[in-house]
């Protein structure tokens, strides 16, 4: 019998106290078998995209043919993203540990049969090493996991998101009852100031210190005052707030309540973007839940504090994760920043004090209340505490979501636990920060990964995306892209952003079609500081990061764009020229047959040659090539 | 009262002034496109941006939303804000080449050729969204919409279909600050019982 039902039986599902939510808690773990296998499937959406919907499906069935379901509680569980998602569909059976990945309907009998009923473990779905060949059994041994320290992520993969019952076994909601029952608001905000945590949205504002100016606006302007999750996450390749939402949504529901009884708030704001509507369904869920529960809504746990909360779908509009363009967006009008010198701790939503935080920020609050801002503090380095979710994406192994305590290197992140670049080269940069960041050389692969060092490193840390990039990424192409992305994204309000970006993108065009001068590069430096200058909002502000790194660390690579007509990593298509080498190449003719303008010449097991001047600079024949004889220059 | 600088002059203003408001009070020229003293200061332009310092410490602010604080230091004149000024209307005179208006404001600044490619010759529009503002705020209608954003943005009637809300009171003809409003008129009004657009002239 599911949890939830045990405690809906129970003659008032509304806790009153402290003392109730500790026993419906016992309740809950007394009915659970530690010993009992349970199994859990990830229905986080890349593994859901691997079909990891039929696999849970088949585990059902085969346990229902098995026989032996009764002996499963609760059978099996669907869970948010654990992260290693390039080996998904990912099953784990607890509490043993053991870790299967790549999972296929066909398999679940098998599971079942050996894993469940003898005990035995199906070797096929362990991961293997790639350095030693090793298989490997449990999941806290995969080198993935291994150097990870999953603090905000420590509930994503154990609960099911979509059961309170689980989130509150697991011990959400304790902050909150601790809070209500033994601190006073005040004291709330001085252990967020303790814990040092700062904004995980993009600029790293410290939250303690936030919510103090928020304080003192009040004290002027009187309440009410708002608490606003922003859960827009717009940057392309992020999707940490996603899986947060999706897979732990009572903890960012309980770090917003205790925001707001920290800040005196009695109305709550979670804007989500609508393309995540698994995050809003979870969300939704997770609030039903919780008011059934008395822990939102009139009388908190008989506390005397009242709080509630609403879901505002954003339009999926980059520009409305800005805070400003946030606030419009909610108000109903148009997300476009307002041109305002003043902060919205002061004049927020609806012109009224308003504090808004991004969803990690948030799910760290329970975490800081409940342990002390002293041990968060501990955590990570002294202007950069705790930890940080990442998603690593791009040219690596081991594409998914990495959380490490702020100030490991770079190289941590990237080849340790991401096992590097596919092929073993080392990485040639890597973009942090998302569209408003810039890129990190190899060379400066030990920089610690903290808002500060980034920041000098000329990159930042942005919401946490990280892009890696090796030898075969062009970096003109990269600033392309991401001008490209932001030109689109602009809400064209004002003019530095709205003309300026376009025309820095022309200025790249240029280049990747190897027309250009050294003065070009002046100009787009000299353009650059005029839209950091002068644009309305950060969105415009930000946006020259990416090439302003990218000439800093790889200023050679532009120049070879505009002085030689060389794309060095042999992207930029007019700039580029194929051909074949004599020595490696055996004849073996497929090159040839691929080619599509027919422009390979010949004889069988003599080498081939390209008529460069017909050659369209489509690749297939590289990629046709199993010899390597297949050269970009 | 408040008192502070601007380019090194001491002034006072009224709580609640902006920069700009102080400026023109003493004389002192800032180059303004999308400000009309009738309607909400927007700060779409930024050709207003002047330059804040104190110490080793320096930001750019619009003037025209800025409000005014004690004791602050404000330069008009300094290599940022040119930096700024002249990308603008380098920018504008490449967007909106067919108006004479902005030509002349380029001229004024010293910028009288542009390095971009011009997309299109007749362009007037810099989608300052000024008259959108003045006939919702001052005429108290919504007859002309900003729609899109981005690139993509454009001036036109709401949902881009011609409206019969406008009362033809001429304010949007008047205060375009590059001509635009003329060539845009008509197709906002749909077809017009009568011809406005010679209001302007
Ligand atoms: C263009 C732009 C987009 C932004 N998008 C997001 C976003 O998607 N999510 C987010 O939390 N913050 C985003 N931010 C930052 C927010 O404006 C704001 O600083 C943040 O939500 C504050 O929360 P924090 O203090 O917890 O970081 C964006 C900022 C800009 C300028
Ligand atoms: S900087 Fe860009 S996104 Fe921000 S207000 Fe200006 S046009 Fe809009
Ligand atoms: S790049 Fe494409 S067109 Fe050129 S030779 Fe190879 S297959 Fe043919
Ligand atoms: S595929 Fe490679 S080896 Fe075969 S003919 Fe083409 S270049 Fe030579
Ligand atoms: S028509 Fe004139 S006032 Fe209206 S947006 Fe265009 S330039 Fe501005
Ligand atoms: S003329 Fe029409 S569109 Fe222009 S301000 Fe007057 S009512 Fe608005
Ligand atoms: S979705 Fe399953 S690991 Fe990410
Ligand atoms: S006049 Fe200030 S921004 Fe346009």
């Amino acid at each position: 019998m599911h949890d939830h039902a045990l405690a809906e039986q129970s003659d008032a599902l509304r806790l009153r106290s402290l003392d109730d939510l500790n026993r419906l808690r016992k309740q809950i773990l007394d009915k659970r078998d530690p010993d009992q296998p349970e199994i859990v499937v990830c229905h986080g959406t890349g593994c859901l995209a691997n079909g990891s919907a039929d696999v849970s499906a088949a585990i059902r069935s085969a346990l229902d043919a098995s026989g032996i379901e009764a002996k499963v509680v609760p059978g099996i569980k669907t869970t948010g993203c654990q992260g290693f998602c390039s080996h998904g569909p990912l099953v784990v059976i607890r509490p043993r540990g053991i870790f299967y990945q790549k999972v296929k309907p066909k398999d679940a009998k098998e599971i079942i049969e050996k894993t469940i009923v003898q005990g035995d473990v199906v070797k096929r779905l362990l991961y293997k090493n790639p350095t030693d060949g090793e298989k490997i059994l449990h999941e806290q041994d995969i080198p993935f996991y291994k150097r990870q320290t999953r603090v905000v992520l420590h509930n994503i993969g154990k609960i099911d998101p979509t059961d309170i019952s689980d989130t509150i076994a697991s011990g959400g909601y304790q902050a909150l009852a601790k809070a209500l029952t033994t601190m006073t608001p005040e004291q709330v905000v001085q252990e967020i100031e303790t814990s040092g945590l700062r904004g995980r949205g993009g600029a790293g504002f410290p939250t303690g210190r936030k919510w103090r100016s928020a304080l003192t606006a009040i004290e002027k302007k009187g309440r009410p005052v708002y608490v606003v999750v922003n859960g827009d996450e717009g940057d392309p390749g992020a999707f940490m707030d996603r899986t947060i939402m999706e897979g732990d949504p009572h903890a960012v529901l309980e770090g917003l309540i205790l925001g707001a009884y920290a800040l005196g708030a009695n109305q709550g704001y979670l804007y989500v973007r609508a393309e995540y509507p698994l995050a809003i369904k979870h969300l939704t869920i997770a609030m039903e839940q919780a008011r059934a529960y008395g822990l939102l809504g009139d009388n908190i746990l008989n506390s005397g504090f009242s709080f509630d909360a609403r879901i505002n779908r954003g339009a999926g509009a980059f520009v409305c994760g800005e805070s400003t363009a946030l606030f419009t967006s909610i108000e109903g009008n148009p997300g476009n920043p307002r041109p305002k010198y003043v902060r919205s701790v002061e004049e927020g939503l609806w012109g009224r004090p308003t504090v808004l935080n991004n969803v990690e920020t948030w799910a760290n609050i329970p975490l800081i209340v409940n342990k002390g801002g002293d041990w968060y503090a501990k955590i990570g380095v002294p202007h950069s505490t705790g930890t940080k979710v990442f998603s690593l994406v791009g040219k690596v192994n081991n594409v998914g979501l990495v959380e490490v305590p702020m100030g490991v290197p770079l190289s941590t992140i990237v080849e340790d636990i991401g096992g590097g670049v596919p092929g073993g080269a080392p990485f040639k940069a890597v973009q942090t920060g998302g569209p408003s960041g810039g890129c990190i050389p190899y060379e400066l692969k030990d920089t610690p990964v903290d808002f500060d060092s980034l920041t000098k490193a000329g990159s930042m840390m942005g919401s946490g995306a990280m892009i890696v990039m090796d030898n075969r990424d062009c970096v003109v192409d990269v600033g392309r892209y991401f001008l490209r992305f932001l030109e689109e994204e602009s809400c064209g309000k004002c003019m530095p952003c709205r003309l300026g970006l376009s025309r820095m993108r022309e200025i790249l065009d240029n280049f990747s079609e190897g027309k250009g001068s050294e003065k070009d590069i002046e100009d787009l430096l000299s353009l650059s500081k005029a839209i950091q200058d002068s644009a309305l909002c950060a969105l415009g502000s930000s946006a020259p990061n990416p090439v302003l790194t990218t000439l800093k660390y790889f200023k050679d690579e532009y120049l070879a764009h505009v002085t030689r007509q060389k794309c060095p990593a042999g992207v930029c298509k007019n700039l580029i020229t194929y051909s074949i080498d004599p020595e490696l190449c055996t004849g073996c003719t497929s090159c040839a047959k691929q080619c599509p303008v027919g422009c390979i010449e010949g004889e069988k097991k003599k080498p081939h040659a390209i008529d460069t001047g017909l050659c369209i600079r489509c690749g297939i024949c590289m990629d046709t090539c199993k010899f390597n004889a297949v050269n970009v220059i | 009262m408040i008192t502070f600088t601007i380019n090194d002059q001491k002034v006072t203003a009224k709580k609640g002034w902006t920069v700009l408001e102080t400026a023109r009070e003493y004389g002192i020229e800032i180059p303004t496109l999308c400000h009309h003293p009738a309607v909400k200061p927007s700060g779409a332009c930024r050709l207003c941006m002047v330059e804040l310092k104190e110490k080793n410490w320096s930001k750019l602010v619009a003037s025209c939303i800025y409000p005014v604080a004690e004791g602050i230091n404000v330069y008009t004149e300094t290599p940022r804000v040119h930096n700024v000024r002249r990308w603008i209307l380098e920018m504008l005179l490449a967007s909106c080449p067919a108006s004479p208006e902005i030509s002349a404001l380029a001229q004024a600044h010293g910028v009288v050729s542009t390095r971009f490619k011009i997309h299109d010759p007749s362009q007037t529009c810099m989608i300052c969204g000024l008259c959108q503002r003045i006939c919702e705020e001052v005429v108290g209608l919504s007859a002309i919409a900003v729609v899109d954003r981005g690139v993509h943005k454009k001036v036109g009637s709401p949902f881009m279909r011609p409206t019969d809300v406008c009362v033809a009171c001429g304010c949007c003809l008047t205060v375009c600050p590059t001509g635009a409003m003329k060539d845009i008129f008509d197709t906002v009004r749909g077809e017009p019982k009568m011809p406005l657009t010679q209001l302007a002239m």
